[in-house]
């Protein structure tokens, strides 16, 4: 096993150090690393964690930390095969299509009530920036989410959405999400369906 | 006004040697309360903030309708050229003044440099600090110096406030928008630009974040009902946020609004982190700090130290929405890209001191 003297040397410089030594080794190689201070440990065993390696302490004395890392087996990283079907509704407005401004209020109070009427359920309800409305108190969607969500649906809204319609304190169904997760969901879904 | 704050001065001074500087030499705020609390307190009761309360300077009413705000602030170079790392070191020095709400009145050098050095680099070091205590409209009224292994430059800064406009940092309400006046990310930039890692642009984003002064930002909060303040430096920004939120509040911070220098968070996630920024998260984790689907690389942008970081103010949300937009106004009329931005919001405190999503 390569070891690699890192005391003296201030961070990222150990953990650089160890990166560069593992991603040009094989697979499932394994480094010793000597730091000599717990900071450095610390952030190689986050290192190690981030990357899904092999992590382990050993001998731990004053001016020298001893920690071994094993970088993880080829292949972990494969995409997932085509799992189940896995339905994503995203609102992203108060309104159902474009036009009347009533008219698409009520469509969407519609397709809201329809939807808990539906043989399949989705598994997720997104609401972003004007679906902010849908989830807060005055929407009279509030029953129909309801129901949704004690029928395992996860209802969603857009925090950043939330905030800046002054509606952060008046979620009343469902939970607050970011774009990351929005961006996950809509990539994990088998369909997104915007009404 | 700051539009030429990214100019680089021709000089002939060497590169200084640089480890690791700035902010990122802080002792952790761990080490720092428990050295602290062993202290007496001061008991004069015109001492109006002191060290107790973790604020950003120290502040004593002389009358009443005038106190003096004392602060000081130095570290190791930041970066390798000794102009920048003085006009750095000086911005950082002089921010706690405004942080305070006060004006900056003069400023004292401080110094340590190796007896052996170059003194063409001591002083192309001095003339980038003056540069910025001239542009801050504070006079540089002398200072003292020692040798040392290492280099080391600061100041103590002196300014005046009105005793009853002092703004505190740990004083926000239920309610506030909460802004930040530059981006994050610094310590990344800095620690990558030192392993030749970073991409272009990425480091000199970052001196020019570090070089702005909170000059503007501050006066432009004159008209502003204006409820806790404080800059965000060593302690990063979930280190400075947990002040202002003390034991009452707690905060969430929208990861969507948070301005970061551009490429920190890939090279975050790169592990160009600094030990200042593990000591940073270990701190504000044990505190109540929780990220709801954040990734990794954004997690870390919130603990890196900054080294003259932007103001984070807590104010009603509709003095944020006009202070944001006269302070973004004002810098785009002078060419200056630097993003200020509304990142969240207080409330009363929940089971988590500081949401993150």
């Amino acid at each position: 096993m390569t070891t690699l003297d890192m005391t003296g040397k201030a961070c990222p410089i150990p953990v650089i150090e160890t990166k560069r030594l593992l991603a040009a080794s094989a697979p499932g190689t394994s480094v010793e690393v000597v730091v000599d201070n717990p900071t450095a440990v610390e952030n190689l065993a986050k290192f190690a964690e981030q990357r899904g390696y092999t992590f382990s302490r050993g001998e731990q004395a004053p001016g020298a930390f001893r920690v071994v890392l094993t970088s993880g087996d080829a292949d972990t990283t494969a995409p997932a095969a085509s799992g189940p079907r896995r339905t994503v509704v995203a609102v992203s407005s108060r309104t159902m299509g474009e036009g009347d401004e009533r008219l698409g209020a009520t469509l969407l109070k519609g397709f809201l009530y329809a939807l808990t009427e539906a043989p399949a359920w989705p598994e997720v309800v997104l609401f972003y920036n004007g679906g902010a409305h849908l989830t807060t108190e005055g929407s009279e969607s509030l029953e129909d989410l309801r129901k949704l969500e004690a029928g395992g649906v996860e209802v969603l809204t857009c925090g950043t959405c939330l905030n800046h319609y002054g509606l952060s304190e008046k979620l009343a169904v469902g939970g607050v999400t970011n774009m990351y997760t929005i961006v996950e969901t809509m990539l994990a879904a088998s369909h997104v369906v915007k009404p | 006004m700051d539009a030429d704050a990214g100019r680089v001065v021709p000089h002939d001074a060497a590169p200084l040697f640089c480890s690791g500087g700035g902010c990122t030499a802080k002792l952790g705020p761990r080490a720092l309360s428990a050295v602290l609390a062993k202290l007496p307190r001061p008991t004069d009761e015109n001492l109006l903030v002191g060290f107790d309360s973790s604020d950003d300077a120290a502040v004593i009413r002389l009358t009443d309708d005038l106190a003096v705000v004392h602060t000081l602030d130095f570290f190791p170079p930041v970066v390798a050229d000794p102009y920048t790392f003085g006009r750095i070191a000086a911005a950082n020095a002089l921010s706690d003044v405004w942080a305070m709400g006060g004006r900056v009145s003069t400023a004292l050098n401080i110094v340590a440099f190796p007896e052996d050095g170059d003194l063409n680099q001591l002083g192309t070091i001095l003339a980038g600090g003056s540069e910025r205590v001239a542009a801050a409209g504070a006079s540089l009224a002398g200072g003292h110096s020692i040798t040392g292994d290492g280099v080391l430059y600061g100041l103590s800064v002196t300014g005046t406030v009105h005793p009853g406009r002092l703004w505190r940092n740990d004083t926000p309400r239920p309610g506030d928008a909460l802004v930040l006046t530059k981006p994050l990310g610094v310590g990344i930039a800095c620690a990558a630009h030192r392993l030749d890692a970073a991409p272009a642009g990425v480091y000199e984003a970052a001196v020019e974040s570090m070089v702005e002064l909170n000059l503007r930002a501050a006066e432009l909060l004159a008209d502003a009902d204006v409820h806790a303040v404080t800059d965000v430096t060593g302690f990063g920004l979930a280190g400075h946020l947990l002040e202002m939120l003390g034991e009452h509040h707690s905060a969430v911070v929208d990861t969507l609004t948070l301005p970061l220098l551009p490429g920190v968070k890939h090279l975050a996630e790169e592990f160009f982190l600094t030990a200042a920024a593990q000591r940073n998260r270990a701190h504000a984790e044990a505190h109540g700090t929780r990220f709801d689907h954040v990734p990794f690389g954004v997690q870390e942008v919130l603990f890196d130290a900054q080294t003259s970081g932007g103001l984070l103010v807590a104010l009603p949300r509709a003095d944020a929405d006009a202070y944001v937009a006269a302070l973004a106004a004002e810098r785009a009329a002078s060419g200056n890209a630097l993003p200020v931005a509304i990142i969240g919001t207080i409330a009363a405190r929940a089971a988590d001191a500081i949401l993150v999503r």
